[in-house]
């Protein structure tokens, strides 16, 4: 098989789709707490923890939606901490997204250990196991199998959403406000802290979506799963110009190429490693495209900043 | 100076406060009384030689990341590539180790080994260091991907030949690049893996700190993370000050091959010293720009690590994962709030 001839296949649509998800959801909780002003690299514990809890729900009551559920709760639980911590106690962003983030990666390793008696990977679940195309070829099954999966639904709205809230709602133009000029929407009323954490949790939430496609999609957590996502979905933020729809975009062309490279491992070549490099040496290559064009757009200029300490 | 002093103090305080709440939280949630196992943490720590030694084995290579990952936060950089920096260093250690040939002396075969290594980490470095310093890109992401490159390249290198048949390490190091282990000199420390890698992190910790204030270099990467604009106005090359600072801080996390491959191992194997990059990044944030804090920080991430071995049999060792991460917060929030204070107070003063 040729290699236009593969990209162009029906089983890569479905790849990406299904690796898209996870990045996407991360991706729009980036913008929703970097929109407000608020820099956030713990989106890879977030996706951690979520998925993390999404199995052990999943596990406990046997149900996929509590799982989901779960997960979307404990990831807005988590970005509530960066949120405070960040906007509030004026923590650098930074130094909390690492602690954060090193709190997941032992804490989810841990909580394994400690209900499954093994520091790598949780039992098997379900997911949502939907059973769509059971007639069609296994290619044609597994796309329609991704589309239907309640939690790539549920991305697609949560990208309207995101879009929606943040440009056509009163709570969405604060948040901007807030990330824009904090000082100015302090003078007009804005309560820029409060705002800020809030941005923060509804990016946390939005980010376990992702979380919990990512460990259902496995059909188990294993320790140390989201690979970097959260980080490739910050520069997918980046690319965009912090615009939840393009960075969605982005995402795509980022779960593009790992669906690439899962589709190339089993005819190409190249070494394994070389292939396995392909997502990150992306990343990379987007940053410098970014450079050469100062990106898609600027950032919110509120960034980081804070107003006057009162 | 005085007031600096006094938010150390009270930082260091914080962070051991909230380590040993949340050991004490989490053992006992894990329904293991943690009375019983901080004695067992003490035993197996500092509660013998045997202990002490392999805290100072463990606290070695965070030492030299630690002091990595300051050098780059000195010029304003999160270096978070310091895990790959050093995989990418221990890696060229093992293999130049392995190439050593015999008629070289020991001195010179440790310099050899070890440029090679401090040069690999360096050029690791270089990648994001050119992308921050030519297109902007924030290091903290780069650094990451890089890590992940470093990962899948260690695997390629080692499978295009410099792997021993079937295995995922490289060759023994020849003899004379080895450094000797401690317990030559301390026969207490018998069986404990310290070796002479850790004065030489102590050293170089205490030299870059006092080359800071003594040496221009060191003096302008400072001022240049302090205020990148103030010094772009008085003409210093802000640009290549930062490149330059991440290209060292890459070439410093390399150095920590000393500890594992020429102090330790005697090769290079696939994740060896894996998790010493991240534990930098804790030393360093917990360190803070002084050569003495570094050492400490390092003594105090080691203290976790080996106690976390010593409690596995009863609590999962990640539990001091999490403390690592709770401490770097603890430190934060009391930093926070002290310069809150300060500026309140200073703003009462004036305003």
């Amino acid at each position: 098989m040729s290699l236009a001839r593969t990209i162009l296949s029906v089983t890569m649509l479905a790849q990406t789709v299904r690796m898209a998800v996870p990045y996407a959801c991360a991706a729009l909780g980036g913008v929703w707490s970097e929109r407000s002003g608020v820099v956030n690299i713990a989106l890879e514990g977030t996706l951690l923890v979520s998925g993390l809890a999404a199995i052990v729900l999943q596990v406990a009551t046997g149900s996929a939606t509590v799982g989901a559920v779960a997960a979307i709760a404990t990831g807005g639980l988590f970005a509530l901490a960066h949120g405070l911590i960040v906007a509030r106690e004026r923590v650098d962003a930074i130094v909390s997204g690492i602690a954060l983030n090193l709190v997941a990666a032992g804490g989810t390793r841990f909580v394994l250990r400690a209900l499954y008696d093994s520091s790598s990977n949780s039992p098997a679940v379900a997911g949502f196991g939907v059973r769509l195309g059971a007639g069609a070829s296994p290619e044609v099954a597994l796309l329609v199998r991704t589309l239907a999966d309640p939690l790539t639904l549920l991305t697609i709205v949560l990208a309207g959403a995101t879009a929606f809230a943040l440009y056509r709602t009163p709570f969405g133009l604060r948040a901007r406000a807030s990330g824009e000029d904090p000082q100015a929407a302090a003078s007009a009323g804005v309560p820029v802290v409060k705002v800020r954490v809030l941005a923060v949790a509804i990016g946390g939430m939005v980010c376990g979506v992702g979380g919990a496609a990512l460990a259902f999609d496995q059909h188990q957590f294993q320790s140390g799963m989201s690979g970097g996502r959260g980080f490739i979905a910050l520069a997918a933020v980046i690319l965009s110009g912090w615009r939840p729809l393009r960075a969605v975009l982005a995402c795509t062309v980022f779960a593009a190429l790992d669906a690439l490279q899962i589709v190339l491992q089993d005819q190409s070549r190249l070494p394994r490693e070389v292939i396995e490099m392909f997502p990150y040496a992306a990343t990379l290559a987007s940053l410098v495209v970014i450079g050469l064009t100062r990106g898609a757009g600027r950032p919110p200029a509120g960034l980081g900043k804070h107003t006057e300490s009162a | 100076m005085n007031g600096e002093r006094k938010t150390a103090l009270l930082s260091t305080v914080a962070g051991l406060a909230a380590a040993w709440i949340a050991f004490d939280l989490l053992v006992f949630a894990y329904g293991e009384s943690p009375r019983r196992l901080l004695a067992l943490v003490f035993e197996g720590t500092w509660g013998s030689p045997y202990g002490a030694g392999q805290v100072l084995f463990k606290a070695t290579p965070l030492l030299f990341t630690g002091v990595a990952v300051d050098l780059a936060m000195r010029a304003g950089l999160f270096n978070i590539g310091a895990e790959g920096q050093l995989a990418i260093g221990s890696l060229a250690a093992g293999i130049v180790g392995a190439m050593v040939p015999p008629w070289m002396p020991a001195p010179l075969a440790i310099v050899v080994v070890l440029g090679a290594a401090a040069l690999a980490g360096g050029a690791w470095a270089l990648v994001p260091a050119i992308l921050r310093a030519r297109f902007r890109a924030h290091e903290v992401i780069s650094t990451i991907m890089m890590n992940r490159i470093a990962e899948a390249t260690v695997g390629l290198v080692l499978g295009l030949g410099f792997a021993l048949k079937g295995t995922v390490r490289t060759l023994d190091i020849a003899p004379a690049a080895h450094l000797p282990r401690l317990e030559r000199f301390f026969p207490a420390l018998r069986g404990s893996a310290v070796s002479v890698s850790l004065a030489f992190a102590v050293a170089l910790a205490l030299f870059v700190g006092w080359s800071y204030r003594r040496t221009r270099f060191g003096r302008e990467v400072s001022l240049v993370g302090m205020n990148p604009v103030a010094c772009a106005a008085e003409r210093i090359a802000v640009r290549s000050r930062v490149a330059q600072a991440m290209i060292l801080s890459g070439a410093l996390a390399g150095l920590a091959s000393s500890a594992t491959v020429l102090g330790y191992k005697g090769y290079f194997e696939q994740g060896l010293g894996a998790g010493a990059g991240f534990g930098g990044l804790a030393v360093a944030l917990i360190g803070r720009g002084s050569g003495v804090g570094l050492v400490l920080a390092a003594l105090l991430f080691g203290t976790l690590q080996q106690g976390g071995l010593a409690i596995n049999a009863y609590v999962p060792m990640e539990l001091m994962d999490v403390i690592q991460g709770v401490v770097i917060m603890a430190v934060a929030l009391a930093d926070a709030r002290v310069r809150d204070a300060i500026a309140r107070s200073a703003k009462g003063a004036f305003g």
